[in-house]
């Protein structure tokens, strides 16, 4: 099968992003196939965390174009140099067909585990209580955190959290997962547990975005790698392409750096 | 328009009366705010260093100040003093003594205070690093020069915040002095209204000499706290 | 200790003076804590001139004290009825001739002020990545901060919020100078009635040592099912 007969998950054309004078992303153009699992490294400041929260504008974008599933986002006309959203109401559709895993974790520290990974599903999606526990349970089963479903955040390891997270994400049963460099935050000992359930993820067919420093792991689970610096796609293609022949130099010394 | 010129009109006639009303307030507030630093450091020592007769006396005595009413402290430490002074001085063969409502304001809101200065002060001390005692202890400083040149410096900074908050109760605490017939501020002001009728005016410029002090006094802490936490790693900077 | 034969006497006068002190203390704690909410958050979220607002009511309510804005309220307010003749003909006269409305609007204000600034301070602290998740899970403004914000900022603060119900209840007495008869309102009855001094006062006191330690472990009990920030 080839990707052109597979529907378009997350298309974005020619993004761009500037904080005040600095321009971060200078039109970044990417299309996500559904189950794609796409990569995007780079050093840091290169604006790929920027660019995966501009899809689901926790960053609000200056200039381009983003659709989820087919639905172009609807934007306002530019204003101090940001576009607005010209529908909220659909941004908060499109944002629970996106699961997002952060750096932080960002669990609520004021709920449990299980009612972190129920929050989305029964106050978001409107989701009966007693289907989202069940659904909620089978997911942190999967992630291999039922035994501390009743533990407050704080209680749990950096790994812990993260996995707990991810469970959060997978509960609104998104069409596609974002992650934001999800072990940059982890002890080194703690990151393997974490990728762990990112593999399975990427395994059973979801269509994935992920930033991360791991270039071995981007190398392994990867259907396509981004490559960007300073703001612009510098090389893309499968990881061997990237990983292995390079066109770009400063590719080339990137991942020849991290190895 | 007649609110403001009302106000001119009562500062002119009562300006005066409600200015040492001021003083009177100020005075009673630094006096029983040095009274309670004082039964608060000594409460602290007791607290941390005491027996157990020594620290169950402060625990009763921290935790009913904590939760009566200050208005019934003031009445009861008022009343009940005023009549155990007297009762010794008849025991000592004196005469009875008229106690000055400044020196009876000082000592019942310094009692007050010390409740809570002994917490704060008790938190400061334990906060502490005790290496830097042990040090102190290894030079050969007595226990009297290591609590006068050690501890009391370090304390400082950590009391400092608590410290400048009990300083805002204490002038405000000051008003229920009114209650039980001081001229402090409040007192003045009610007696001034009461003569006047202007009671709304009266009570605005109160509460604006009320509002410049408790201002003032955040100038103040806020320009010694910075003092106070020299060579001390602000949290939040980098 | 002291002579009580007054104080049989005196019971039902005491429960109604508990009544009004409880009455008060529920209805400043309730109503103000409902205010300090959004005086807490605009201070946070802005925008800049209710902020501003906020952030001078605070100030001002704080730095003065509450016996003055009880007395501003009650006479001050008082003595401006009488250039509007017409209230007196009116729906409103029954209440504003009454002093509990006063004192109730009074220390409303101050429990918004003392604990609208701790609300400032909770909003505030409640780390920016918690409400994004929330965001990028699709939550509007008010879910988020209906479901996350408001409890993860009260979690912070509890203590302090405790600390605060103790020191309101604490100001109670101050609604006796304008003619509201609560506990300590009572035990002035007593005295005068009595001539006994202090043991009307102790009384009192005694019935405050009661109440605090209800209050402090009601606040305990309510930190116990709230779980900790942090471990």
């Amino acid at each position: 099968m080839s990707t052109d007969e597979k529907k378009s998950a997350i298309h974005v054309d020619g993004l761009h992003k500037s904080f005040g004078e600095l321009a971060v992303l200078k039109g970044v153009s990417m299309d996500a196939r559904e189950g794609d699992v796409i990569s995007i490294i780079g050093a840091s400041g290169s604006g790929k965390s920027t660019f995966l929260r501009c899809i689901n504008l926790l960053e609000l974008p200056s200039a381009g174009s983003i659709t989820i599933a087919g639905e172009p986002i609807q934007f306002a006309p530019l204003k101090d140099g940001v576009m607005n959203p010209a529908d909220r109401k659909q941004i908060r559709r499109l944002r629970t067909n996106l699961g997002m895993v952060f750096q932080g974790f960002n669990l609520w520290g004021h709920m449990t585990v299980l009612q972190n990974v129920m929050e989305a599903p029964v106050h978001v999606l409107g989701q009966p209580k007693a289907e989202a526990r069940e659904k909620a349970e089978a997911m942190l089963q999967r992630v291999g955190l039922y035994e501390k479903r009743d533990q407050y955040p704080a209680f749990l390891s950096g790994g812990q959290q993260q996995r707990a997270a991810i469970a959060r994400a997978l509960a609104i049963e998104p069409q596609a997962m974002l992650f934001d460099e999800p072990t940059s935050a982890l002890d080194p000992e703690l990151v393997g547990e974490v990728l762990k359930v990112i593999r399975s993820i990427a395994e059973e067919g979801r269509t994935m975005i992920l930033v991360t420093h791991e270039m071995a792991f981007a190398r392994d689970v990867s259907s396509q790698v981004v490559f960007l610096h300073q703001g612009l796609v510098e090389e893309q293609g499968t990881p061997d392409q990237v990983f292995n022949h390079a066109k770009s130099e400063r590719c080339k010394a990137f991942v020849s750096s991290i190895h | 328009m007649t609110f403001l010129s009302n106000i001119v009109q009562f500062l002119s006639e009562w300006g005066p009366n409600l200015l040492w009303g001021l003083v009177a307030t100020l005075q009673i507030a630094l006096g029983g705010y040095a009274l309670g630093l004082l039964i608060g450091l000594g409460g602290a020592l007791g607290k941390i260093y005491g027996g157990p007769v020594t620290r169950l006396f402060l625990e009763i005595y921290t935790t009913l100040i904590r939760a009566v009413p200050e208005l019934v402290l003031i009445l009861l430490l008022y009343y009940a003093g005023t009549q155990l002074l007297n009762d010794t001085l008849r025991g000592l063969g004196y005469e009875r003594v008229d106690i000055s409502g400044v020196a009876a304001g000082v000592a019942v809101l310094g009692i007050v205070q010390g409740a809570y200065a002994t917490e704060v002060l008790r938190g400061a001390m334990q906060a502490i690093p005790r290496g830097q005692v042990e040090a102190a202890q290894a030079y050969g400083m007595s226990a009297a020069l290591t609590f006068r040149r050690i501890m009391l410096p370090a304390m400082v900074p950590l009391a400092l915040p608590g410290m400048a908050n009990l300083w805002l109760i204490i002038t405000k605490d000051t008003a229920l002095l009114a209650v039980v017939g001081f001229e402090e501020l409040a007192g003045a002001t009610r007696q001034a209204a009461g003569s006047t009728r202007l009671y709304l005016e009266a009570f605005v410029v109160a509460g604006g000499l009320y509002l410049g002090l408790t201002l003032a006094s955040n100038r103040f802490f806020k320009w010694l706290e910075g003092r106070a936490t020299l060579g001390q790693v602000k949290v939040g900077a980098a | 200790m002291g002579e009580w034969y007054w104080l049989p006497d005196y019971f039902w006068r005491f429960a109604e003076g508990l009544w009004v002190t409880l009455e008060l203390l529920a209805i400043a704690l309730f109503f103000g804590f409902l205010l300090a909410i959004p005086i807490g958050l605009v201070q946070v979220t802005g925008p800049r001139w209710l902020a501003a607002i906020a952030r001078g009511f605070c100030t001002m309510i704080r730095g003065t004290p509450l016996l003055i804005q009880l007395w501003l309220l009650y006479y001050g307010l008082g003595s401006l009825f009488p250039y509007f003749p017409e209230l007196r003909q009116s729906f409103l006269w029954p209440i504003l001739r009454e002093a509990f409305p006063y004192a109730a609007v009074a220390f409303i204000i101050s429990v918004a002020a003392y604990e609208g600034h701790i609300m400032r301070g909770a909003f505030a602290s409640v780390p920016k990545g918690e409400l994004e998740a929330a965001r990028a899970f699709g939550m509007g403004p008010f879910t988020v901060l209906r479901r996350i914000w408001l409890p993860r900022a009260i979690q912070n603060v509890l203590p302090t919020l405790s600390g605060e119900a103790v020191l309101t209840l604490k100001s109670v007495p101050l609604a006796a100078t304008i003619t509201i008869f609560d506990v300590y309102g009572v035990g002035n009855i007593v005295r005068q009635e009595t001539f006994r001094t202090y043991e009307p006062l102790l009384f009192v006191a005694f019935i405050y040592l009661l109440i605090t330690a209800v209050l402090v472990v009601f606040f305990r009990w309510l930190e116990n099912r709230v779980p900790k920030a942090s471990q």
